[in-house]
This record gives structure tokens, C-alpha cells and sequence, in this order.
């Protein structure tokens, strides 16, 4: 027979860590609570008869939030044969009140005592033996993380579920309380299985709707309920739930004092931290080190490294470990050479005969060739056709290193960011930042999905599913990838380049403006949602566990970076690989002299017979009023919203220039060029790009967290709809004052969006609902901010 | 110490005080509660955030962090 065990207990607990002890998977957690949102799966590594499931972290079985409903309604469907309820021994009191609801649930129930490891370092004792008898079931002490005890404890829930006997509790409420109970139990008799009977008597006496509409009571018996709910609501001068709430800690504080034995201490190691780490003066201050920190490693020292090898030598032409400088000076020579012969007027035999003398990398040191040169070698080798040779080089080996390219760059930061998790710091940081995040609608819990996505949107609208609340939890998702990530730097500086015609060294400063950009964008964005009917709503509460300290574990910290540098290559490996081969067959493919089929690549503009330039062509209208109407503008934003990383290379394409990079001059020449040459267009351009849906795998991963097609939809919809609209602004309005674009219809349309958006700022928030007051109160002072 | 009006969105950070009554209704008392913020029990507030908002507690043995305008709820004596 096949045992289903349920793991249940608090979030942070360690209930993911056992699971994967058990089930010898590799699921992450992190040191945060409400890592794990949806029930997972597995099988028993030592036995595959027993099935265990990992539910996700609650407080407690009353159904406010989706973790909550997702554990109770697992717990009560029949389908586990035991619970195992794990509680952390560090902090009984609050665990143990979620065991008092499980125990009642008529379930064999096991309690595993979870870091006794800690308990026993702190000088304090836990009484077991005592702990069983009072709950009425077997307690087995484990540490999870160590692995100890974790075989007696399925052990005993296998004998538990084979035995198939619900807790006797010792525990009952105080007197009045439990002849209220009896008088529920009266009434419900016979209309709920027997072993439950209890918990249905406790939600029944709460008066709790889930549960009252479930059971499909006559009238008579709800308002014999009623009565008794009453009464007992007028002797204890509170409401049911409250008045059950606060029996069920009673009856744990006195569990408590009788099996525990606390050593008498001053500050704890994590309170000690915390007085500096959240200190009213410093938290700010390291707060921003740490992140300056984090985002210095990651982004433009070791992940800039690791990023140009991933690109030049993995994806490019190849990669020379050492001797780089003599390599670089002999290349130099050589192109002199050469040069200086074309002036020269050399013959074509002379020119080849001067190219053969090409230095090799390869003699100058430790080498190894990029992957596109090998392929390219086999290629011609093998003699395979040439549109075959071009679509795997051009196409998706191009389109796909692209995006591989930068693997190690986010290794680096989510490695960092799994270090933040797993030690307890990232809790803090919702901490010192939620003043600032509620001020627009949101809670501090926003941040981490924000920061993330500096690096890339995808992980950033995954790990926004820590957010509770629903409403909260969409509008990061909508707006978390505003904010420039890895893929958009490249933009900028095309951009920046084709405006200043600098040197991309000296204006650092344009990366942080955009930032500031995307920043704004987020802010305005909240604020305006904020005052829609679907997202108006009771501002989400903040009631949360401020985890203790710990040493991260390098395998979760592996994990943890793993798992979401996985989400990454997946995308790579998927759509960014069938995206590749579309563009590659739209650019390639087109009507030359009235005949469809391949176009010569080597031909100068081939590019305006393509299908694309077609589709372009086409689409073009949509951004007539932003300034870069044609086909090239069009074109280049389409691939965009494929993905980021195309932007520059099909400028490139469409210029004709082939691979160069963003900060090399003449594509910003020509892109500034395709852009009619006027400041504003390039501007809207880049305001456009920056702030529309940012690419297919984000917008998959948004489809994934929303789980609605309505709300994927809107947010997609949303993020253009709102990068249209500023660049319209910015091109128009912009435009008027510089003088390099006339007062047109589309002037009065940007004036008139720009006023609404106004409006829709600065209004006071509207009446959707009666609890208002208090919203009205935070979007004021959120202007206040904003002004 | 305090009297029966005050909330411990008033209690001065390195006060202990014992909660009295919880106002306020729904999922927000609910999730206090859930907490171990329940009548009788001693908390000790440790900090407010650098910016003002939200303060945190320290109750039965863990600490907590909530808003002040959740902290409104929590009457203590």
C-alpha cells in the first residue's frame, strides 16, 4: 500500500530542506518566508511506496491567503494518509499554535522538532516525551539541514498512517469555550465525518463562511449556531475567531512552561546583527553598500569579465588566455600593412597574398576558437548548403549566444542575491524599504523582484511570487521590468552614442539616467493603477517574520542561483531559438526581381526586399506619430520585443555594417541616420524600447505568474500601451520645443495624454468601495513625493 | 504604565508592554493574532525602520515586523 505523508508547518521552517533530505530532489529554499507557494511532489528515497508532499509555509489553517487555501484544502481532500507537521524548535510558541489546528483535523499526525541541534547550542531544553503525551502524538526530534533523525521520523509517520489513530489531545480550551463546542458538536452530529468532528465544531463556532457554506446546514441549525456564537461572543466581550485564537496560544503557553526549560539569556546573535544591519542611522547606509556592492560584482567588474568571454570567446571569434597584448600589437601591424598597401593601389593578388600573412591567435598563447568559428569550419567542410550554413551561424547560433552570452554575468548576481536570501538579509531589506514602496501601492517585498531585474526581467517576475497579496504581486509583475535589465545597456549606449557622438568610456552617466527613467516609470505607473478598480483595494498588511540569522549552505546557495539561471537558458533554449529562426527567415528571405525566395545576403541593401522590411512597411503607422515610422524603426522595434538583445544587432543588419557593436561610431552614425536624424525621434526610440513589454520570455514568464490570459494580456498591453504613449510625449512635445517638429494633430494628442495622465496622478483616489480613507491618505502623501 | 487607550504604535522603542485588546476586524487582526499577538501576551518593541515605518517587535521568542498603522490595532497595557 502506497503512504501519501504531508509536510505542513510554518513558512521557514525547513520543511523544503527535509523534503529534499527525503526525497533526494533538488528544490530551493531560501531564508525568507514563502519560498515554496504551490504544493510539491516526490517520492521517498529510500522507499518509493511512500509519496510525501511539501505544502507550502502558513501560520495558520484559516483561509486569508493562497498559501493558506492551498494546505488546507490538500490537508482536508482525503488524499494524505499522515501528517508530518514540522515546527521549529527555536520558536515553539508560534509553531505549535498551526499544530493545535492540525491536530484537529482527525489525521494521524507526527511532529518533527526541527533544529534541536540550535535549541541544545542555546542552553535550552525541550521535553519531548512531556511535548507527545500533551498533543497526543508521536514528536520526533530531527535536525534537517544535518539530515539527523529524518529516517525514525518517516519511520514513525509510515507506522502512524498504518495505524490510522487521529491525536488524543490532552489539550482543551477553557470551560465556557468547550460547552460552546459541545453545543456546535450537538448540532452538527451526524452531518460531518466523526474523526473531524472537532475541527468542524471550531469553524462552525468561528462562524467561518468557508466552512458554513461547505456543509450546506439547514436554517434552523445556522441560527442555532448563531445563538450559541452569541453568547459566547457577549460573556467573553470578543469576537469567535478572536476569542479561539487566543484560547488556542493560552493552552500553548501552558504546554510550554511544563516541557520547556529556557536557559536564562541577554540578546539573541540575530537581535545583536540586527541593531546594526536595521540600525535607525546606519540601515540606510549599508543597505546601499551592500546593494552598490551586489550590483558593482555583478555588473561591471567579475560579471563584465565573465560576460566578455561568454560573448568574444564562446559566442565570437575566440578567446586568448594569454600573450593578448603581443597578440594585439602584431594585429595592429598587419592592419597598418594592409592598409597602407590599398593606398597604395596594391593589386587583388598582392591584397590576398598580404591577408594569408594574418597573424594567428593561436601562436601567441593559450587559445581556444569561439563556437560560431568551429561550426563555421565543419560548415564548409561537410559542404552544406550555404542558406543552411546561414541559418545556423546567422541565425541560431547568433540569436541564441546572444542570450547564452550572458550566463555568467547572471550567475554572478543571483549567486550574490542566494547569499542575501539564505542568510536572512533580504527580509530586512522589505523591512528598511517598505516606507518608500508603499508610498506608490506597493509593499517592500517589491524590491527584490526590482532589483533582479536589473539583470534580466525573467527571474525578476518569478521570484515576485514571495508577494502575498495579489493585487500587489500584479502590479510588480506589470512594472518590475521597466527597470533596464542586462539586455537593454546595449540600447542605451547605441543611443547615447548616436546622440553625442561621444566616446561611450566617457558618459558613463547616461546607464544611471536610464535607470532613473525606468525608475520614474515604475513610480507613475503605480500610482495611476493604484487608483483603477482592479487593483484599489485594503492596503496589503505587513505582519511579518523577521527570520534569525544564519550561515547560507553552498548547496542551497547553488541551488537557489540554478534554479533561476535554469528559467534563463530555458529561454534561450526555446523561444529565443524559434524567435531566432522567424527573424533569420523574415530577413532572408523576400520578393527580388518579382521572385520570392533567398536573398543574396552579399548584395548591398538586400535588406529592403526582405519580408521584413514588408512586415515593417506594413506596421510602420503605429510609430509615424513617434517619430521613427519606416520600416527600419518598425522592424528594429519587432525584434526588440522579441528580444532586447536584437535591437542592436539588427540595426546593424539593416545598416549593413553586419557585427559591430554599440559603441562603435559608424553604426551610431547610421542608426542616427535611420532615425531621420533628429534628437527626439532617438529619444522616443530608446523610451519606447526601454519601457515596452520587454521580451517572449518575460512575457511567458508573466503569463506564468498571473495565470490568466485577461491579466497577461493587460499587462503586456499595459507596457506598451504606456511606452507608446511617453514616447509620443517625448517626440512631440519634445519636439515642439526644440523646434525640430512642427505643431501637428499628433501635438494635441500627446497634450491631451499627457493631461489625463496628470489627472490620473494627481486626482485624489477615487470611491471604489467603503474603506477608503486610509488609501486616499497614502496616495496623497504618495504626490506629496512625487511632486 | 500605559494607559488603556494606548496602541503599541505609541509603546517607545526598548518598552515591554502586554497587549489588551485587538481592534480592528477581518484578515488584518486574524494575521496579528496569528502571530502570537493575543491578549496577555508581552511584547517588547526593538526598533523603528531607518524610515519611520515599520516598527519591529520582539514576541513569544521571535521577531516581528509590522506597520504603525497595523500596530494601531494592538491596544496595550
Amino acid at each position: 500500500m502506497s503512504i501519501n505523508i504531508a509536510l505542513a508547518g510554518n513558512p521557514n521552517c525547513g520543511k523544503t530542506t527535509l523534503f529534499n533530505d527525503l526525497t533526494g530532489t533538488n528544490q530551493y529554499t531560501g531564508n525568507w518566508p514563502g519560498v515554496t507557494v504551490e504544493k510539491k511532489g516526490g517520492k521517498y528515497r529510500r522507499d518509493k511506496e511512500v509519496e510525501i508532499t511539501d505544502l507550502p509555509g502558513v501560520y495558520s489553517l484559516s483561509p486569508y491567503t493562497p498559501e493558506e487555501v492551498v494546505t488546507r484544502d490538500f490537508l482536508l481532500s482525503g488524499s494524505p494518509n499522515v501528517v508530518v507537521n514540522i515546527v521549529d524548535a527555536t520558536n515553539l510558541e508560534r509553531n505549535l499554535y498551526l499544530t493545535t489546528q492540525i491536530i484537529n483535523l482527525g489525521l494521524p499526525v507526527v511532529l518533527a522538532l526541527n533544529m534541536m541541534d540550535l535549541v541544545k547550542k542555546n542552553g535550552d531544553e525541550i521535553n519531548a516525551e512531556k511535548l507527545s503525551h500533551e498533543l497526543g502524538c508521536p514528536v520526533v526530534e530531527i535536525s534537517a539541514l544535518k539530515g539527523a533523525g529524518t529516517q525514525e521520523l518517516v519511520d514513525a509517520a509510515v507506522a502512524a498512517a498504518n495505524a490510522g489513530t487521529a491525536p488524543a489531545s490532552q489539550l482543551r480550551f477553557t470551560a465556557d469555550v468547550e460547552s460552546a463546542l459541545n453545543k456546535v458538536t450537538d448540532v452538527i452530529f451526524g452531518k460531518v465525518p466523526e474523526n473531524e468532528v472537532r475541527w468542524y465544531a471550531i469553524k462552525c463556532l468561528e462562524g467561518e463562511q468557508l466552512t458554513l457554506d461547505k456543509l450546506q446546514l439547514a436554517a434552523t441549525d445556522l441560527s442555532q449556531l448563531d445563538a450559541i456564537r452569541s453568547e459566547l461572543e457577549a460573556a467573553e466581550d470578543d469576537d469567535a475567531e478572536s476569542i479561539i485564537t487566543n484560547e488556542r496560544y493560552d493552552v500553548i503557553t501552558d504546554v510550554c512552561d511544563a516541557c520547556v526549560k529556557r536557559s536564562a539569556k541577554g540578546l539573541t546573535t540575530t537581535q545583536k546583527v540586527d541593531r546594526i544591519v536595521t540600525n535607525r542611522v546606519l540601515g540606510i547606509p549599508i543597505f546601499i553598500v551592500i546593494m552598490a556592492l551586489v550590483y558593482f560584482i555583478s555588473v561591471t567588474t567579475v560579471g563584465t569579465i565573465a560576460t566578455d568571454w561568454a560573448n568574444d570567446g564562446v559566442f565570437g571569434d575566440g578567446w586568448l588566455y594569454t600573450g593578448a597584448e603581443q597578440y594585439e600589437e602584431a594585429m595592429a601591424e598587419y592592419e597598418d600593412g594592409l592598409a597602407l598597401a590599398e593606398e597604395e593601389g596594391a593589386t587583388d593578388a598582392q591584397l590576398a597574398a598580404l591577408e594569408e600573412a594574418e597573424p594567428d591567435p593561436a601562436e601567441f598563447g593559450l587559445w581556444h576558437p569561439g563556437i560560431p568559428v568551429v561550426v563555421d569550419e565543419w560548415l564548409t567542410a561537410v559542404d552544406c548548403a550555404p542558406w543552411l550554413q546561414s541559418l545556423i551561424l546567422d541565425g541560431i547560433l547568433a540569436g541564441v549566444g546572444a542570450v547564452l552570452g550572458f550566463v555568467p554575468q547572471l550567475i554572478v548576481l543571483f549567486l550574490l542575491l542566494s547569499i542575501l536570501e539564505g542568510c536572512g538579509y533580504m527580509a530586512r531589506v522589505a523591512f528598511i524599504m517598505d516606507r518608500i514602496f508603499r508610498r506608490f501601492g506597493l509593499s517592500g517585498k517589491s524590491f527584490i523582484p526590482m532589483l533582479i531585474a536589473s539583470g534580466c526581467g525573467v527571474p525578476a517576475v518569478m521570484a515576485t511570487k514571495t508577494i502575498e497579496n495579489e493585487k500587489d504581486r500584479r502590479m510588480t509583475v506589470m512594472t518590475t521590468t521597466m527597470i533596464p535589465c542586462g539586455a537593454k545597456l546595449p540600447i542605451i549606449a547605441l543611443v547615447f552614442g548616436a546622440l553625442a557622438g561621444n566616446f561611450y568610456e566617457g558618459t558613463w552617466w547616461v546607464a544611471p539616467l536610464f535607470y532613473f527613467l525606468g525608475l520614474a516609470a515604475i513610480i507613475v505607473s503605480c500610482i495611476m493603477l493604484k487608483k483603477l478598480k482592479a487593483f484599489a483595494g485594503d492596503a496589503a498588511p505587513f505582519i511579518m517574520e523577521l527570520p534569525q540569522y544564519h550561515l547560507p549552505t553552498v548547496k542551497n546557495v547553488v541551488l537557489a542561483t540554478w534554479e533561476r539561471v535554469k528559467a534563463y537558458i530555458v529561454k534561450a533554449g526555446t523561444i529565443i531559438f524559434l524567435s531566432s529562426i522567424v527573424i533569420w527567415f523574415l530577413l532572408n528571405f523576400g520578393i527580388y526581381e518579382g521572385a520570392f525566395g533567398l536573398l543574396d545576403t552579399e548584395m548591398d541593401d538586400y535588406i529592403q526586399y526582405s519580408l521584413m522590411a514588408g512586415l515593417g512597411n506594413l506596421l510602420a503607422w503605429i510609430f509615424m506619430p513617434l517619430g521613427f515610422g519606416n520600416w527600419e524603426g518598425t522592424v528594429t522595434s519587432i525584434t526588440g520585443l522579441v528580444a532586447k538583445e536584437n535591437v542592436v544587432a539588427t540595426v546593424g543588419i539593416i545598416s549593413s555594417l553586419g557585427e559591430v557593436g554599440e559603441d562603435d561610431p559608424s553604426i551610431w552614425l547610421s542608426f542616427a541616420q535611420m532615425m531621420g536624424g533628429t534628437s527626439v525621434a532617438i529619444m522616443a526610440f530608446c523610451a519606447f524600447n526601454l519601457l515596452c513589454a520587454p521580451c517572449f520570455a518575460a512575457m511567458g514568464a508573466i503569463r506564468n505568474q498571473m495565470r490568466s490570459a485577461k491579466w497577461t494580456w493587460a499587462a503586456i498591453g499595459y507596457m506598451c500601451g504606456f511606452a507608446w504613449c511617453i514616447a509620443l510625449m517625448i517626440y512631440q512635445i519634445g519636439g515642439l520645443i526644440t523646434g525640430e517638429v512642427a505643431f501637428n494633430f499628433w501635438t494635441v494628442i500627446a497634450i491631451i495624454l499627457l493631461a489625463l495622465m496628470l489627472f490620473q496622478l494627481f486626482r485624489p483616489m477615487p470611491k471604489h468601495n467603503k474603506d477608503e480613507n486610509e488609501r486616499a491618505q497614502n496616495a496623497l502623501n504618495a504626490e506629496g513625493a512625487n511632486a | 504604565m500605559a494607559d488603556a487607550a494606548t496602541t503599541l504604535r505609541d509603546v517607545p522603542v526598548g518598552d515591554t508592554v502586554r497587549v489588551a485588546k485587538l481592534t480592528g476586524e477581518g484578515a488584518i487582526k486574524r494575521r496579528i493574532m496569528d502571530m502570537g499577538l493575543t491578549k496577555g501576551t508581552e511584547v517588547t518593541v526593538r526598533k523603528v525602520a531607518p524610515l519611520g515605518d515599520p516598527i519591529e517587535v520582539t514576541v513569544r521568542g521571535f521577531e516581528l515586523s509590522l506597520r504603525k498603522g497595523e500596530a494601531q490595532n494592538v491596544l496595550v497595557a
